[in-house]
């Protein structure tokens, strides 16, 4: 580990051409002030810089190594988006500034919210949801506005399928539902009996991913569709692997009544290190009363287009708002500026070579040895390769795999996820990947499974070139430590 | 094909390799009635140079007016290493820090982040932050509810001053729990709870208080904390971290302090950028940690026994505890926090308490100005941090729209909100005297004066 910051603090240490200067005199009385000085750094402006470049160096990231990291699409966020999006005026713009002065902003979000609805078949965005979690959280209130506005009031379960991403029951949970698991067949597809089991008077809706969380395309979707529609419930998209579809099929096409869409993973904005994400939801005709506000609408004012928002008076009925203005707006940009770049036939070629690469990984892995999950099935844009026999017989689990992975300079697939998968690894490489790093992320999986199964080599302690060795978890959480205290 | 680096040698071998005759070919399991043929609303892509001049020129559209708005988001100086090491691809392109080894960099600023943010706002943890101010809200009261186990009302309190848009915020995500918000009696006068006039026996889980509050007051939070404790409910403060350098930190309210601490954590180097994304931030007492939402980062030991960070008490994640979880939150803030916690390093506590004290001195220098005029004067009696609501004797509207003219955006129209013609004023550290004279002028000329 590095110094802590708070360890080259000096006190009356000051990055001096940062502080402004301040009167002595305070018009607030003693009651309202601390007397004590809280403890942040007291450092100069070039250890700070230092310091945060060299924590910097300490990380994985798209940007220095590849990052299959499955269920995340973690491809190439093009510099542009970001820059564009930090524009002073762009950067500047209060939200609650009125929208004479706001054209140019508001003119890029109602473009968004039109080329979403047309990658997605949908009727409506609605760009606020700060992040995926959100926009599911969004979609499931809709359902429920949707069958509470009906008097409709008993329809209280959610029907998910057991390979679903946490958040899904997560969300029907913190949205009062009871979910309803359902079991997924060895093909991969969702189980259809086990869900005609468990349709009936009480389900408000069926929450899928499609492409799921297990790298296949669900083939009965039309099926699943007319079947939960008849009973009355309503079909939400986790829209977490639409990349894998992109200007191939839409969510809006396989009758989904809302979606929420991941702008981080599809169109490439950052993660940031963990967020921030974004998750505009659509919706359909059926859904659109409800739809979260604020949105961008287009009006004519003395024959010129006026962007304005559209609110609580344009949508009465409302799930109402999500943030505390009208979302993760530099996002939006960057978003949009991807869109552009991209463009129609761009972004037909996304869906084409995120598949592309992970059918051709997929296979190179499997004619290496390697067990796939679903070996009858094509690849999405990613697929799930099993450890189980490596772990058994040569004790060499997916965590190690993941971690000797380090060491050979790749981030690791996501591990242990899907849950109905043992010892799995989820595998995303993404469109911006080229074939050689593919390729040579093939022999680093050859040369670790060839070191445990010829020399016996052991990768319980890996990984070795990291800033730190394998971490103790279960200390981290039996003695936590979540905040410098000084001596 | 931007950002597509296949050569068509790559995708003829890549083919070979899979066994298939065409990329179309993958797409196999697909219905082919559900296909479609082009995303015909989708225009024609843009190179670099095209969508940087489009851009620009929206960019131009918009202008950079004077702004005098603050009401939950506010302009600061940001100094220019914060966005630079922030954008760095090892921060700016990594994901959330699930491989610790190859997260350190990520981990250890959370870490400290999470140091100072305690450090501010007097609590003893907090967690990687939340989504913004108002959502954080939200699962403030969600936490209460849990670890609170001796109410099960789900009623929660609001002061007066608890900006109005987190109320509708933390209703739309907690509605489905049972959740209801209840507003506290307001004193005309000061704008701040009526205390002569709190209700008896409701027994809240808690009670909501925002400092400085939404129309730019201060609340006796001492005395307001007291009470909710008195009743049984978690106080839960809201607290803009800026003027944390100076004020009372939640965590020193009242005899015991406030339980859980939340706000938005945009002030503190992460620009206005339309609303957003901005992060809020979350502390509360040790006690209460297992029911904390969303990512805690610890620090721990590795094989060797060195020093290490690590995401911890995923147990109560969701994607360990599903429908259990103590949130669906996944993401947190994490580029804003990287930026945050550079900026409050520049900055010190020194340098932020100067921001502070220069923004109050400039938006005392502006309501002493505007309240000059005739038809303008204060709404509210007593002290402020930098935020001020202000009464007007005719419709605010049109007065914003002759100061508009002037490339001045005079504050936010708190009409509705106060129920009588009414502005909200804030200048901070960027403005100068000469930005407030001018702006000044310009209410001066928009009022006939």
């Amino acid at each position: 580990m590095s110094e802590l910051i708070f360890e080259k603090s000096r006190s009356g240490r000051r990055a001096f051409a940062q502080a402004p200067t301040a009167d002595d005199d305070l018009g607030i009385p003693k009651q309202f002030l601390r007397e004590d000085r809280p403890g942040l750094p007291e450092a100069s402006e070039l250890q700070v810089v230092r310091h945060y470049t060299r924590l910097s160096q300490k990380n994985f990231s798209i940007d220095t190594q590849f990052y299959p990291l499955g269920s995340c699409t973690m491809k190439y966020n093009p510099r542009a988006c970001n820059s564009l999006a930090l524009l002073p005026e762009f950067a500047g713009r209060h939200p609650l500034g009125p929208v004479r002065f706001g054209q140019g902003f508001m003119k890029c979000m109602h473009e968004l919210q039109q080329m979403l609805k047309e990658v997605t078949g949908m009727v409506k965005v609605s760009l606020t949801p700060m992040a995926g979690a959100q926009g599911e959280l969004a979609g499931v209130a809709m359902i429920k506005a949707y069958h509470d506005s009906r008097g409709d009031t008993e329809r209280t379960e959610i029907i998910v399928p057991d390979a679903a991403h946490g958040t899904n029951p997560a969300t029907a949970n913190m949205c009062g539902c009871v979910v309803k698991e359902i079991p997924t067949l060895s093909d991969g597809d969702v189980d259809i009996e086990a869900l005609k089991g468990v349709l009936g008077p009480k389900t408000a809706g069926i929450m899928l991913t499609n492409p799921s969380t297990l790298g296949v395309f669900e083939r009965h979707i039309k099926d699943i569709a007319d079947m939960v529609h008849e009973a009355g419930g309503l079909l939400y998209y986790d829209g977490a692997n639409l990349n894998a579809i992109l200007g191939k099929v839409r969510p809006g096409d396989m009758d989904f009544d809302v979606i929420h869409m991941n702008l981080h993973k599809t169109f490439s904005t950052p993660h940031g290190g963990g967020g921030p994400g974004s998750g505009a939801v659509g919706v359909n005709k059926r859904l659109l009363p409800f739809i979260p506000v604020p949105v961008v609408k287009e009006t004519e004012v003395d024959g010129e287009t006026v962007y304005d928002w559209a609110t609580e008076d344009d949508f009465p009925q409302t799930i109402g708002r999500l943030s505390g203005f009208m979302g993760n707006a530099g996002v939006l940009l960057r978003a949009y500026v991807y869109m552009r770049m991209v463009g129609r036939d761009g972004m037909e070629k996304v869906a084409e070579y995120a598949t592309l690469n992970a059918n051709y990984l997929m296979a190179r892995l499997r004619d290496a040895g390697f067990e796939l999950a679903f070996p009858n099935r094509r690849a999405s844009h990613e697929f799930i390769i099993t450890l189980k026999h490596e772990a058994k017989d040569y004790h060499l689990t997916a965590m190690d795999v993941a971690k000797a992975l380090l060491d050979h300079n790749y981030h690791a697939p996501t591990t242990y996820f899907p849950l109905l998968v043992p010892e799995c690894l989820l595998i995303e490489p993404t469109e911006t990947e080229s074939k050689e790093t593919l390729d040579n992320f093939v022999a680093a999986m050859i040369d670790i499974v060839t070191q445990a199964k010829e020399q016996g080599v052991q990768f319980k302690e890996a990984p070795y070139k990291m800033p730190v060795r394998r971490l103790d978890d279960v200390k981290a959480a039996r003695e936590l430590d979540l905040r410098y205290a000084p001596e | 094909m931007p950002f597509i680096p296949h050569t068509e040698k790559d995708t003829r071998e890549m083919l070979e390799a899979i066994g298939a005759d065409s990329i179309e070919e993958l797409f196999d399991e697909i219905p082919k009635e559900l296909r479609i043929e082009h995303l015909y609303g989708v225009p024609e892509a843009l190179s670099e140079m095209q969508i940087t001049r489009l851009m620009r020129e929206r960019a131009h559209q918009d202008g950079s007016p004077q702004c005098y708005i603050g009401a939950g988001a506010y302009e600061h100086h940001i100094p220019a290493a914060v966005w630079d090491i922030a954008t760095r691809g090892e921060f700016y392109s990594a994901y959330t820090p699930y491989q610790a080894e190859a997260s350190q960099g990520t981990l250890q600023t959370i870490y400290e982040y999470q140091t100072m943010i305690t450090a501010l706002t007097g609590l003893d943890v907090s967690n990687a932050s939340l989504y913004d101010g108002a959502s954080g809200l939200a699962e403030a009261a969600l936490m209460a509810v849990r670890a609170n186990r001796r109410v099960k009302t789900g009623l929660v309190l609001l002061a007066p001053g608890v900006n109005p848009v987190y109320e509708k915020v933390a209703h739309a995500i907690t509605g489905g729990q049972g959740l209801t918000f209840e507003w506290l009696p307001q004193d005309a006068t000061t704008g701040n709870v009526a205390f002569d006039q709190l209700p008896e026996g409701k027994n809240p889980v808690a009670v909501v208080m925002q400092q400085p509050s939404f129309p730019g007051t201060l609340e006796d939070v001492d005395r307001l904390t007291d009470w909710a404790h008195a009743e049984g409910a978690f106080a839960i403060g809201i607290a803009n971290p800026v003027s944390l350098a100076l004020m009372k930190a939640p965590g020193q309210w009242g005899e015991q302090g406030a339980d859980i601490a939340c706000g938005e954590g945009q002030p503190l180097g992460v620009p206005l950028s339309s609303g957003g994304p901005y992060y809020g931030y979350m502390t509360c007492k040790q006690k209460h940690v297992r029911q904390m939402p969303g990512r805690i980062v610890g620090r721990t030991t590795d094989l060797d026994g060195n020093p290490g960070f690590a995401l911890t008490l995923q147990a109560r994640e969701q994607h360990i505890r599903r429908t259990k979880a103590t949130s669906n939150i996944c993401t947190n803030q994490g580029l804003m926090v990287t930026a945050s916690t550079i900026y409050m390093s520049l900055l010190g506590v020194d340098g932020i308490a100067h921001v502070a004290r220069r923004s109050h001195a400039n938006t005392a220098r502006l309501v002493d100005g505007l309240c000059e005029i005739d038809g303008i004067e204060r709404l509210y009696d007593g002290p402020y941090f930098h935020e001020v609501a202000l009464k007007f004797d005719r419709p605010v509207a049109p007065v914003l729209d002759a100061v508009a003219d002037r490339n001045i955006i005079g504050g936010y129209d708190l009409t509705d909100h106060a129920g009588t013609d009414a502005l909200l004023i804030c200048a901070t550290e960027t403005k100068t005297e000469a930005d407030i004279d001018a702006c000044i002028g310009a209410f001066k000329g928009a009022m006939g004066k």
